[in-house]
């Protein structure tokens, strides 16, 4: 089936299969920031934004995309080098697989929550797991990243 | 911003070390915001589009011998290109341990073979034109199964009726104490004294046993790799490994294909801890490859990385402590049975790290025995894992001290503070463990520990805290500590090695082998490089890792970049700037001697010639040569980082749940390179630690599969649980390191297990034997306790 929708600001078409999750049609049109992590929502790795609100790509089926927006990490260049410089300054990298989700997430955090306490950030990114950072530097990063703004 | 901004910077003095312009500067890493901002980069990402899918049939059974496979209606099925089962192979038998070579690890494991020792062991491989058609496949091929008892309790696996490896071809490299009929993978034992003697003549002796779990890597990005024939008909894989030279190797090894027509191109890595040391997918995508021609892939499901991949091995210590009344540590007598699952891969040596990298903490005493065996059973293999058999030793040891503390009466930091290793001193264990072979004798030239435990009490508030403080509420909050100790390579063993390149307009390629696998060694080998050659980073391209490209590192483990490959990257580096000087002189007919290379101008009293014009001479005008310098590093030490862990927990009394309110480790790494990147390194292993500690298992059913085989049964901790965590670094300088650095990539996994148990004992008074913590071990003890009081 044919699904219209719109990534990235741009209109597109894609053919999918009824049972085809939004992860795997991404990927197969070159959206390759969007990354398979654990195959049933657990881990966060594979989240983009429909109609800005986060949801795991790997468990969301491709057609329910029709007439929606999708966003993935390329859609918001200038907050992810904002949010990328406050992660480089912690150390808060790694090994970067999951960092374009983790972008898309605080980018949706900051628009959805005012002022939120240390908490709150950790509430809401809850579902992103790392194994790599132990969490402090991106905490530090994100805090930093939210100060700025 | 960062401190690092221009030629200009201001220039850092290091403790023994001098004035640093480079080193020791905090800097983003070089790939972070690329990677962040959705450039591709992972294996998967550099997957031909039109690759086949290789999907693998795997053991529903934990140990059967397949007695026929009927292949002809998977083959017959539309897309499929290849179906490949244990008849399509030589049997050649391999180790996966990506280990040097020989490799301390049995040769035991067969491309496929006709019998799965796990659950989730391979069967068959498909090949098929997408992933649908590749399922469908695995399920119309028709295995008909010998079903066998399996060996699931590895505490009965020692000379069971059940003989997990019985196949004749299945050998070890050199001796390592493999004895299969027994389901031995290997053993080992070595004394220092007469222990048994000098418990005899101790005043206290305390006998403990303590168990340690699987754990699982759960690295974020699974297991991936894909196959290509380029157009010269050489195989290319792309692989997610944390040795691409040793993957090259053994594909060729296990293929029996030759090691010239293989390359192996290592790209972003996306987390590896160990779990991407040994070879995966490799074998399967190679052969795909190579009999169809095709392009091919694999990406690991989630629970394929938790079955079919590698854990941590499990271990049982049965330790004894032997001290005088004034605290002195006399004796300690180790006994160990480690579990590495169906296959050898890693045995022997992580059973050894167990001792060799925890032991030598208490130098003073006068014997020391350590020794047992590592059993097969029919579990998920282990393999490296992190820590690497240092956490499980130091769980044990250092939870016995504070059993013996108790006894004793003394203060669990006045002993360690009376008994453990000094700057200075050795300890024989250096000399007589090595890693599958004899050690390398060695003193501390750096040993922080002194202050590491002083700095560490400070920030937990140790001496207002310890042991205990009821919160009046029903909760108890309790302090604990351990310290620890790992290494930096393997001497004698690990060799890495670094070719600079120098390009027309003054800038220059850095090719290392050694294996950016998350952990910032691109970033601070060019910070080495920029430091050695004293030219800004900007101006270093680092490029790792390609078997074709890049000269040869052995990999990402036994805490050995930094140490192994930076050093290789400074004698390379400097090579390349006494070649910069000669030519310079050479360019403005001066002698050499007296001729000065700053970073930008190669100057001689009142004559100069800037590194670009240099560079644009050599390549264009006069002189024309390439200038390229390449040299390589083995260790003849492996410096130990220190560390002291301090937590404080806080425990509910009636429901026995155990909050982390707060942990401190002070490390003890030499110079960071990075002090940031230092300190992540730090952060995350604690965090795996703390994990290993209170969350996570690898269960398996009493059937012996894996109950924990998904992210949502098998928990590793989310950013809730982490509250509080401290990091601070000690100043030290190790001269033979790397502008004074030695290895922070494991060390700081080592003490949350203890250092958690020991505070969960002060505040209640329960001891926990065995990982993880749970409520339950936690008010069963509670409750026993209570009741023995009220019997007395």
């Amino acid at each position: 089936m044919k699904v219209r929708l719109k990534v990235n600001g741009e209109n597109k078409v894609f053919d999918v299969k009824a049972d085809e999750y939004l992860l795997d049609t991404l990927r197969k049109n070159n959206y390759v920031s969007v990354r398979r992590g654990c195959d049933n929502t657990s881990c966060g790795v594979c989240t983009v934004l429909v109609d800005g609100a986060p949801v795991a790509s790997c468990s969301y089926l491709a057609c329910r995309t029709e007439g929606k927006e999708v966003t993935t990490v390329e859609g918001i260049p200038e907050e992810a080098a904002k949010i990328a410089d406050c992660f480089g300054r912690e150390g808060a990298d790694q090994c970067g697989y999951c960092n374009p989700s983790m972008a898309l997430t605080i980018y949706a955090m900051k628009k959805e929550l005012v002022n939120p306490t240390d908490d709150d950030i950790r509430s809401y990114l809850v579902g992103n797991l790392c194994r790599c950072s132990g969490y402090q530097g991106q905490h530090r990063a994100i805090k930093a990243y939210l100060e700025v703004e | 911003m960062f401190r690092v901004s221009g030629p200009a910077q201001g220039h850092k003095s290091i403790p023994g070390g001098g004035m640093m312009k480079y080193v020791n500067y905090e800097r983003p890493s070089i790939d972070g915001k690329g990677l962040m901002m959705g450039k591709p980069g992972y294996t998967d990402d550099l997957a031909e589009q039109n690759s086949l899918i290789v999907k693998v049939l795997r053991s529903p059974h934990a140990f059967a011998r397949i007695k026929s496979i009927d292949k002809s209606k998977a083959e017959a099925l539309e897309g499929v290109e290849l179906v490949l089962t244990y008849e399509d192979f030589k049997r050649i038998p391999v180790t996966r341990a990506g280990q040097g070579y020989p490799e301390p690890s049995p040769h035991d494991k067969f491309v496929l073979d006709n019998f799965v020792r796990h659950v989730g062991d391979e069967v068959a491989a498909v090949a098929a034109i997408d992933r649908e058609t590749a399922e469908k496949a695995l399920e119309l091929l028709v295995v008909d199964y010998e079903v066998l008892e399996p060996v699931l309790d590895f505490e009965k696996a020692y000379e069971n009726k059940t003989i997990i490896h019985d196949e004749p071809e299945i050998h070890e490299m050199f001796p390592i104490g493999f004895e299969p009929k027994k389901n031995v993978a290997a053993a080992y034992l070595m004394h220092v004294g007469n222990v048994e003697k000098s418990l005899k003549e101790c005043d206290t002796v305390v006998e403990t046993t303590f168990y340690t779990q699987a754990q699982a890597h759960t690295m974020m990005e699974p297991h991936t790799v894909n196959a290509r024939m380029d157009y010269t008909g050489r195989l290319v894989l792309y692989s997610s490994t944390q040795t691409p030279f040793h993957t090259r190797r053994i594909v060729a090894e296990a293929l029996s294909y030759p090691m010239s027509k293989i390359r192996v191109i290592k790209p972003r890595v996306g987390g590896g801890f160990g779990g991407k040391q040994c070879v995966h997918g490799e074998m399967l995508v190679s052969a795909v490859t190579l009999r169809t021609g095709k392009p091919s892939k694999m990406v690991y499901t989630r629970q394929e990385v938790f079955e079919s991949t590698f854990s941590r091995h499990p271990m049982r210590f049965d330790i004894k402590l032997g001290a005088m009344k004034d605290g002195t540590l006399k004796a300690i007598d180790v006994e160990v049975l480690s579990d590495t699952g169906a296959y050898g891969e890693h045995a022997l040596t992580v059973f050894m790290v167990a001792g060799s990298k925890v032991f030598p903490l208490y130098n003073k005493v006068d014997s020391i025995r350590f020794g047992g065996k590592v059993v097969y059973t029919n579990r998920t293999p282990a393999g490296a894992f992190r820590g690497y058999g240092a956490i499980q030793g130091n769980y044990a040891l250092e939870s016995a001290v504070d059993v013996l503390c108790h006894k004793i009466g003394m203060s669990p930091v006045e002993f360690r503070q009376k008994n453990m290793i000094q700057e200075g001193e050795t300890s024989p264990i250096f000399e007589i463990m090595g890693e599958g072979t004899e050690g390398t004798a060695m003193i501390m030239e750096t040993c922080k520990l002194d202050y590491c435990i002083e700095r560490g009490m400070e920030l937990i508030d140790w001496n207002s805290k310890y042991p205990r403080k009821d919160m009046g509420n029903g909760k108890v909050r309790g302090v604990g500590m351990a310290i620890a100790m790992q290494g930096s390579g393997i001497p004698y063993i690990d060799m890495g090695s670094a070719m600079i390149k120098l390009n027309d307009d003054g800038f220059f390629n850095l090719m290392v082998g050694a294996t950016e696998i998350g952990q910032g060694s691109d970033t601070i080998l060019a910070q080495i490089a920029a430091e050695s050659l004293g030219v800004h980073p900007d101006k270093i391209v680092i490029y790792s890792s390609d078997s074709d490209l890049t000269p040869f590192d052995t990999g990402a483990y036994a805490s050995s970049t930094t140490y192994v490959s930076g050093n290789a990257v400074i004698k390379a580096s400097e090579k390349m700037k006494q070649m910069i000087i000669e030519e310079g002189a050479h360019a403005l007919k001066v002698p050499v001697e007296g001729t000065d290379f700053d970073g930008d101008t190669i100057s001689h009293g009142d004559k100069s010639i800037s590194l670009r014009d240099l560079s644009n001479r050599l390549y264009y005008n006069e002189d024309q040569k390439q200038l390229v310098a390449v040299d390589s590093y083995v260790g003849t030490k492996s410096p130990p980082p220190f560390m002291a862990g301090f937590a404080e927990v806080e425990v509910d009394t009636e429901t026995g749940q155990v909050e982390l309110m707060d942990y401190v480790a002070v490390v003890d790494c030499g110079t960071t390179i990075s002090p940031n990147l230092a300190k992540g390194q730090v952060e995350g292993g604690l965090v795996q630690g703390i994990g290993m500690t209170l969350y996570e298992d690898v269960v398996y059913s009493n059937s012996g599969r894996m109950i924990t085989n998904n992210m949502m049964t098998y928990r590793i901790p989310t950013r809730k649980e982490i509250k509080k965590i401290q990091v601070e670094f000690a100043e030290s300088y190790e001269s033979s390191g790397p502008f004074g650095a030695k290895s922070v990539g494991e060390i700081g996994i080592d003490t949350p297990p203890a250092a958690i148990t020991n505070a969960i004992y002060n505040a209640t008074g329960v001891r926990i034997n065995s990982l993880p913590v749970t409520g339950e071990k936690i008010l069963t003890g509670i409750m026993k306790t209570r009741q023995e009081g009220d019997k007395k």
